[in-house]
């Protein structure tokens, strides 16, 4: 399984993402925000960080980088696209994903070992995890509210699209205390805590976000 | 030149961090009396040529593709009389 991970001016996490696929047996390629190419990769990955300074609203500007209409294109044919936390507020602005991410409810950064539950696991990136498997991944964000209006909640739990779900805390106010959520289709996740920093014991708060990425490598396999 | 200014403003219903953060500092400051603050964005914007319903509208479709973002912010659109 071949994984672009995508670096925009400004992406911090793109190294931990691709060593994280690595890790779980797959194969990372580079992919680059001007290159309107993804190089034949079977999954794309883009990473947190701070594109473009977060200048206007995350992700605003990056959802017209190049490679993201490639991406689009992609990820309407059903490849397996993830987007950790400034790529999850790609995803929405580039209308991959309903709603969107605002600064937390209590205005300050935060940067915390957090429980979740994997509240979907019939996603390409989530398929390695029990239903309701219960996590604790590293989640830091200044912009990770998760905010869509009545009738857009109700169809993303009706339809089973919450994919990972805040446990004890709500850490930035998001509605319905929603860490993740899917498309319709379910290929695209979008995750506002960052797997790839819990995939090692060395660092981080053990290895529950492994199996984000060991979820799509067994797909390669099946 | 044609001169427009675009107003970005949070939903009434999302939450305003920032609009709440200048809320709580102005009373700090001796400001008694403020009940509500939200903050928005003021994009000045200049086209080439004059005035007219086709740059109103290009520029409604700058806010609406880039400025603002619909799910969470409303705009408007006005033109300022040439100076």
């Amino acid at each position: 399984m071949r994984v672009g991970v995508v670096t925009f001016p400004g992406s911090l996490d793109d190294a931990d993402a691709a060593r994280a696929v690595r890790l779980a047996g797959g194969e990372s390629v580079a992919l680059w925000h001007a290159d309107a190419d993804l190089h034949g990769v079977d999954a794309v990955i883009l990473p947190g960080g701070f594109s473009y300074g977060d200048y206007l609203r995350c992700g605003a500007i990056s959802r017209f980088a190049p490679v993201m209409a490639e991406v689009v294109a992609a990820a309407g044919r059903g490849m397996p696209v993830l987007g950790i936390c400034n790529g999850f507020q790609i995803l929405c602005e580039s209308h991959l994903l309903p709603g969107a991410l605002i600064r937390n409810d209590h205005r300050t950064f935060v940067c915390r070992d957090q429980r979740l539950r994997i509240e979907n696991n019939r996603t390409p990136w989530t398929s390695s995890y029990a239903e309701r498997a219960e996590v604790t991944i590293v989640l830091k964000n200044g912009e990770g509210g998760y905010v869509a209006d009545e009738p857009t909640l109700e169809r993303l739990e009706g339809e089973g699209r919450v994919v990972a779900r805040y446990l004890e805390v709500n850490p930035n106010g998001s509605l319905h205390d929603i860490a993740g959520i899917a498309n319709e289709r379910g290929n695209v996740v979008g995750l506002m805590p960052h797997p790839e920093h819990a995939v090692e014991d060395l660092t981080g708060a053990g290895t529950d976000g492994l199996g984000f990425f060991t979820g799509l490598a067994a797909l390669a396999t099946t | 030149m044609a001169r427009y200014v675009v107003d970005v403003m949070p939903k009434r219903e999302i939450l305003d961090p920032q609009g709440k953060a200048v809320l709580g500092a102005l009373p700090r400051l001796g400001f008694a009396g403020v009940n509500d603050v939200r903050q928005g964005k003021r994009f000045e914007i200049e086209v080439d040529g004059e005035a007219d319903d086709q740059r109103l509208d290009d520029v409604r479709r700058m806010a609406e593709t880039l400025l603002a973002n619909p799910v969470i912010e409303d705009f408007t659109v006005t033109p300022e009389a040439p100076a």
